[in-house]
């Protein structure tokens, strides 16, 4: 049985939508079960590399007016089976907060604050979430679409 | 007209000028500050099928304090700023700063909320090289223009008199 | 505690940093010798003993994920270069390849080896960067100008093919921006024959140098399990046992045609890392000679004029071809809605894309998973308990590559 098919069958309830584009799954999902898939995955479906973790802001999508502003996604892959498989987890602008994973990956550390820095989401259970790519005094989060591009914080004064 | 007629040329201030000039453009000991893609051009410049030696100029010196010339290597961003400057600040007279790139001139394709629009907002700088980044060619010849640069200046400025 | 009451003495009482239970705390970085890039390391150390540190990186954060968001998807092409600046035809390729599956565009077969070759000379320039600079700052300066020499000859081959040196900006979405030089192959040969002396030189000077081999050998150690837990890939993750390459395990453009081994060690230390990067690189070379060996004739880029550029000679003949030529060079592709996650393998290793298409011309957001960043967020952990020394040998061996790890 395909991997795809016992995530849908074991997490049914919590699954919002199966969404397959250019081959790939992408699995849209209730945040309150991220843990629990992702141990299921790691380990029942053999899902043991955590590829990628990123976040994305869906501000002003066209289609998307009333969906949550963010969506976090995973990508993982197994080295068993080779397979690939994508979650995404929507989540509230007003309470931006989701499980971490640094329990179960290592690498999901410096992701996490990596999606923190740049989007301001809470992971509930990380042990250092601070800034990692920008600096302490930066205010606001530069990769949310309402920040704007060229809007410097400079730590030190420039001269013209 | 009087004295220096019969002096000529060889009036004292003017001899040291060129003696301490010659001396210095000769032996640049840099201070390479690399963040970023030009790097890899300036290990090229480096090496031996471009060779920066020929121009007395090879010798890196990693502490600020025993650098002359201050290589600004790639993109400075709003976080790196302050390390420059400090850099810069705790380099000795006489120093001179080689902007190298077009990122570190005026910050280049990045224009964004991280990058600082050019180096010259932060320290003065003598030499400018464009490219993204700048071919072998470009940073010898940099070279050449910083030398001709430090051959015409004095010693009187750094004694405050001139 | 005995050697750090010497050091006082020697040093005068005031002039070390310790803290309450003796340790001396040190920042290496952001701009240190050893660190051939960007990145700060504040180390705790008991002696010369490595009892804590703390890695921050964030230096050359140059914003490539929001700019991406506001220019069209050929205007990416250029930024990708300076991702991974060591080996840029990878990134270019990575990100074409990425956009072509989102749109649904199928690429020439010429093309398609054109960007296995030049990925491939790509790959070569990184391991040989990465050798060459580790073993200058472990002092063998020889192997680094040796290694440089033979990079220049790579270079040339690059700027001969795509008018750059570092930064190419080769690829286009659909296709390459031109073909390849008639005299390549020969051209290449010619490169590949300083490349192969000046490697088996390295080799004869490194692989069983007593200092050289000392200051890898066990250092830098991680196990399988952890390795794969920090998401480690390429080199790094092939040096700890696991045969993970992208080129074999999701093969794409025509690297299922091409017969070649991926390295493997298992040690799990800098040692192995060396091995299995000089071992990457003759496997390299061995695929460039296949792929011109077979490599057809035919055209360079896809004939969907919605998505590539038509060729010079037709836009001035043909009306369609001009409009087309306006209208690509104005607006750009326009992928449909959706959303692409694409991997390659990178100098570092899983080089991905994560494309998202709101429709328009310009992508609602590019992410790079890059190879760099879960491998540095371990470098904390392989250097603990070591000694300062090791930590340059380790950070040489991490590769670490500032635009690709920072962005």
């Amino acid at each position: 049985m395909k991997a795809i098919e016992s995530l849908k069958e074991k997490f049914s309830d919590k699954i919002i939508s199966h969404d397959s584009f250019a081959g790939q799954d992408f699995i849209t999902a209730k945040k309150e079960c991220l843990k629990d898939m992702a141990v299921f995955l790691r380990d029942e479906l053999h899902f043991d590399f955590l590829s990628d973790l990123t976040c994305v802001d869906y501000k002003g999508y066209p289609g998307r007016e009333n969906a949550p502003r963010f969506e976090t996604v995973y990508h993982f892959y197994s080295h068993k089976t080779k397979e690939r498989i994508s979650l995404k987890f929507p989540i509230e602008e007003t309470s931006p907060n989701i499980d971490s994973l640094t329990g179960l990956w290592l690498a999901a550390n410096w992701y996490e604050r990596e999606v923190y820095d740049m989007y301001g989401i809470h992971f509930t259970g990380h042990p250092d979430l601070r800034r990692i790519l920008m600096y302490e005094e930066f205010k606001g989060h530069p990769l949310r679409k309402d920040y704007p591009l060229k809007a410097r914080q400079p730590r030190i004064p420039h001269e013209d | 007209m009087g004295l220096e007629t019969i002096f000529g040329n060889s009036f004292l201030t003017s001899r040291v000028d060129e003696a301490v000039n010659w001396a210095r453009k000769y032996s640049f000991f840099q201070y390479p500050f690399v963040t970023a893609c030009c790097g890899m051009e300036f290990m090229s410049v480096w090496a031996s099928t471009y060779d920066i030696a020929r121009f007395g100029a090879e010798f890196p010196r990693f502490s600020p304090r025993q650098a002359d010339v201050l290589f600004v290597v790639g993109t400075v961003n709003e976080k790196l700023a302050p390390s420059l400057k400090r850099v810069y600040d705790q380099m000795a007279e006489p120093k001179w700063v080689v902007s190298f790139g077009v990122c570190a001139t005026s910050g280049g394709f990045y224009d964004n909320y991280a990058t600082v629009q050019g180096i010259d907002k932060i320290i003065p700088v003598d030499v400018y090289i464009p490219g993204c980044p700048p071919r072998p060619q470009a940073i010898l010849d940099a070279l050449i223009k910083l030398q001709e640069k430090v051959s015409k200046e004095t010693v009187l400025k750094y004694k405050g008199l001139k | 505690m005995e050697i750090l009451e010497k050091i006082k003495k020697i040093a005068g009482n005031n002039s070390v940093e310790t803290t309450e239970d003796g340790k001396i705390v040190l920042n290496m970085g952001p701009s240190h010798p050893a660190m051939h890039g960007i990145v700060k390391i504040y180390l705790t150390l008991e002696g010369e003993k490595v009892s804590d540190c703390d890695v921050e990186i964030g230096y050359l954060h140059r914003g490539f994920e929001k700019t991406c968001e506001n220019i069209n998807y050929n205007q990416v092409v250029p930024y990708t270069d300076r991702l991974n600046y060591v080996s840029p035809f990878i990134n270019n390729v990575g990100y074409a390849l990425a956009v072509e599956k989102l749109m649904g565009v199928k690429t020439p077969e010429r093309c398609d080896y054109i960007r296995t070759v030049m990925s491939e000379i790509s790959r070569i320039t990184d391991h040989l960067t990465c050798i060459g600079a580790n073993a200058m700052e472990l002092g063998a300066f020889t192997v680094y100008f040796y290694l440089i020499n033979a990079r220049e000859e790579l270079y040339k081959l690059g700027d001969y093919v795509a008018g750059g040196r570092i930064t190419p900006n080769y690829t286009r979405i659909g296709g390459v921006a031109k073909d390849l030089p008639e005299d390549f192959a020969q051209k290449t040969q010619e490169a590949f024959k300083v490349l192969e002396k000046n490697l088996s030189d390295t080799e004869k000077l490194l692989s069983r140098n007593r200092i050289f081999y000392d200051r890898l050998k066990d250092t830098g150690k991680i196990t399988k399990e952890e390795a794969v837990s920090y998401s480690f890939t390429g080199p790094m993750i092939r040096a700890c046992g696991v045969d993970y390459d992208v080129r074999k395990d999701s093969p794409y453009l025509v690297y299922d045609r091409f017969d070649f081994e991926i390295p493997v060690c298992s040690d799990g230390d800098n040692y192995a890392r060396y091995l299995v990067r000089l071992e990457e690189i003759k496997q390299s070379v061995s695929i460039v000679r296949q792929a011109l060996k077979q490599i057809p004739k035919g055209p360079i880029s896809s004939r969907d004029f919605s998505v590539a550029l038509p060729s010079k000679e037709e836009t001035y003949s043909n009306i369609e071809a001009l409009m087309a030529h306006f209208k690509l060079t104005f607006e750009g592709p326009k992928p449909p809605k959706g959303e692409i996650y694409f991997p390659v393998e990178g100098g570092n290793g899983e080089l991905g894309f994560y494309i998202i298409s709101d429709g328009t011309h310009k992508p609602w957001r590019v992410r790079v998973r890059p190879p760099c960043f879960p491998i540095t967020s371990a470098l904390s952990r392989l250097i603990k308990g070591g000694y300062v020394a090791d930590i340059i040998a380790t950070f040489g061996q991490i590769n670490m590559i500032g635009g690709e790890l920072e962005r």
